[in-house]
């Protein structure tokens, strides 16, 4: 057990970072230089402050149409996604074992928030799982793929969770929760998580689009 | 509703010659060699991280007005409609069968009008008509496009016109039309090729082929407000340009070829174009960007924005304002397309003094649903577009109005087969209609 904790921990994250990092970074690279060779329009219509403009709509809440069109939607989504990210960053354990391998640490939120935040990421993922099976034009469009990578996303959390409560043991959850958040940054570049690396540059691009060559609002 | 045929789902079954036949002589290699040669050699970036970025959230559906007007049908939400389409040629790779092939040209060509409403729903903006137009593409080089649209698209290859109007008519129609308002104004002309002209007038095909008062309205108007201006005799004249519609990029490029050099040739300053829409969009979206142009090579304006201008600069007066209820229709091509909404609205307010808002408005207006070539995918297709947009007659009904005007002839020529359809009593207008009833014309006779 102690030498599966030592080699998820040690070895096997430093793969799923340089995989997630590298991921990353391959997958911008070769969209760049498929953007310059057939996709020229992207590059040429590029306006920073439509970008910008139709961007910031897109990550406040209520700032565009369909995000009021759809409240319960929205409210979901942003405390989803806030939670996602916020969570584990600002985890006192987390920053503790980074405080202890590479003596850097910040500023941490207390354990019942990150407790709370971890409730409302997972609440969340069995929201989308619900909207999947029952909403028709959700439906109609979900793969298997679609509940493979909800669940990867739920996974470190239910994880952590249990670890941290400690309930029906500790170890074993603990590693699990590595293995599961290794398995979620890996993913990140390779499966349609990629939208948190496209995202920006797809809203720059229709801002630009939609803002500076059709003078309309996106959002 | 809806039959499945060999193992793949229709939500409507229409027979189309130029479907059939054209799925008839297709083979599973030919349909593969022509996906992956478009996949690889005309699409990149966009259309690879349009599909990867899709997480299937399905938030786009409420953008599209089949999609509401069926009740919410899951199979015409706009992902739906990439689902059938795009993602099944990518995931297997062009391996598809031919009556797939012929399911994704009827979405592909009569169940989504490229409006662009859905792009603003995506979160992520994704440009689904783009992902459609690459569909027709495919469609197209495998001679698989529905008849009636396919015709036209032959009629801009062999006429460089959208409507066969053979040379030797246009300028027929134009002397006929100056003859005509000469009634009205005796000194008016309809200068032909005058080199050197302020303003080059360019229509539609339709417009000398089955619409000429139009004509004859803009000759009045033009002759009203002084203005310096022209027409060509010569190919170049038509604006419009449905093979952009089809796909046949080809084509699409010589139109406006032909366009922008006529209006060079006529040494004119800019180009102002009829109540159309998708002839702007050929010219500042499509065709100019195949031609390797950032934007239009001079000024080309709507008629929108010329009337505003007549308007705001006084060069055009108003005898009596239009008394009757109207509400105004927002085309997409020319109000999601280039933000001249509020230049309508100047307009429409100036002239009538009962104006209503249809919801939603501006550029979040729903489509006519006859617009990106629907309408000419002609009567085979005309009961997809009428159960397709019930939500449009809703909106009408909703504003109490007795005219709609549509400044952009495919809403016009959709908006009259709906309103018949759904009962409405409401008529169709152009601006220009309206403004030739009400203005001043100082050399009246």
């Amino acid at each position: 057990m102690h030498g599966l904790y030592n080699f998820v921990s040690g070895p096997l994250l430093w793969v799923a970072v340089i995989l997630f990092l590298g991921g990353i970074l391959y997958r911008l690279i070769t969209r760049i230089i498929m953007v310059n060779k057939a996709d020229y329009v992207v590059t040429e219509y590029f306006s920073f402050y439509y970008g910008l403009r139709s961007i910031l709509h897109w990550i406040i809440p209520f700032a565009n149409r369909n995000s009021r069109e759809r409240p319960i939607m929205t409210i979901v989504t942003f405390a989803f996604h806030i939670c996602l990210f916020v969570a584990p960053i600002f985890l006192l354990a987390h920053v503790i074992l980074i405080d202890q391998a590479w003596g850097v640490d910040w500023w941490t939120l207390p354990e019942s928030v990150t407790d709370i935040m971890t409730l409302i990421v997972l609440a969340s993922c069995v929201y989308f799982a619900w909207r999947r099976l029952t909403n028709p034009e959700v439906k109609f469009v979900t793969f298997a793929s679609d509940y493979v990578i909800l669940a990867i996303v739920a996974a470190p959390f239910l994880t952590g969770f249990l670890a941290y409560h400690q309930w029906l043991g500790y170890k074993h959850w603990l590693i699990l929760h590595i293995l599961a958040g290794e398995v979620m940054l890996v993913a990140i570049p390779f499966t349609r998580l990629a939208h948190m690396i496209y995202a920006p540059f797809m809203r720059a691009y229709m801002g630009s689009e939609l803002g500076a060559v059709r003078h309309v609002k996106d959002y | 509703m809806g039959e499945v045929i060999d193992g793949v789902f229709f939500n409507e079954v229409i027979a189309d010659e130029g479907l059939d036949v054209g799925t008839s002589k297709l083979t599973p290699e030919r349909i593969e060699e022509v996906i992956n040669k478009v996949l690889a050699g005309e699409t990149g970036a966009r259309l690879k991280n349009y599909v990867d970025t899709c997480v299937h959230c399905g938030l786009c559906s409420k953008a599209c007005h089949y999609y509401v007007s069926h009740d919410g049908d899951p199979t015409y939400a706009p992902v739906a409609k990439v689902k059938q389409t795009m993602w099944e040629m990518i995931k297997k790779k062009g391996k598809v069968s031919p009556t797939f092939m012929k399911r994704a040209s009827q979405i592909a060509s009569t169940q989504c009008n490229t409006c662009m409403r859905c792009a603003q729903y995506c979160p992520f903006g994704i440009d689904m008509a783009y992902i459609i137009s690459v569909v027709r593409r495919i469609c197209h080089l495998l001679g698989i496009t529905p008849r009636y649209i396919q015709d036209t698209a032959h009629s801009h290859a062999v006429t460089m016109n959208q409507m066969w109007v053979k040379s030797d008519e246009w300028p027929d129609t134009l002397q006929w039309q100056e003859e005509e308002a000469q009634d009205e104004i005796p000194t008016l002309r309809i200068p032909l090729e005058k080199e050197g002209a302020d303003v080059m007038y360019s229509v539609i095909g339709p417009e000398p082929k089955f619409q000429p008062q139009l004509i004859y309205q803009a000759a009045i108007l033009f002759e009203s407000a002084g203005v310096n201006w022209t027409m060509p005799a010569t190919l170049g004249w038509d604006n419009s340009d449905m093979a952009m519609y089809t796909g046949d990029n080809e084509i699409m490029g010589r139109v406006k070829r032909a366009h922008f050099e006529t209006a060079r040739r006529l040494r004119v300053k800019r180009v102002v174009m009829g109540e159309c829409g998708h002839a702007f969009r050929s010219v500042y979206d499509r065709g100019n960007r195949w031609l390797g142009q950032k934007y239009p090579p001079f000024d080309i304006v709507h008629a929108i924005q010329f009337y505003y201008e007549l308007l705001k600069s006084g060069k055009i007066k108003l005898a009596k304002k239009y008394e009757e209820p109207v509400t105004l229709h927002d085309p997409c091509n020319v109000i999601r397309g280039r933000g001249l909404h509020e230049m309508a609205r100047y307009v429409v307010k100036e002239m009538c003094s009962d104006f209503t808002e249809m919801h939603p408005n501006r550029e979040f207006n729903f489509c006519c649903c006859a617009g990106g070539g629907v309408i000419n995918c002609g009567p085979p297709f005309k009961n997809t577009r009428m159960t397709g947009n019930r939500v449009k007659a809703e909106q009408i009904k909703n504003t109490g109005a007795h005219v709609v005007i549509a400044p952009c002839h495919n809403c016009h020529s959709g908006l009259e087969d709906i309103v018949k359809y759904y009962d409405l009593g409401t008529h169709i207008k152009f601006i220009g209609d309206i403004l030739y009833e009400i203005m001043e014309k100082p050399k009246a006779a």
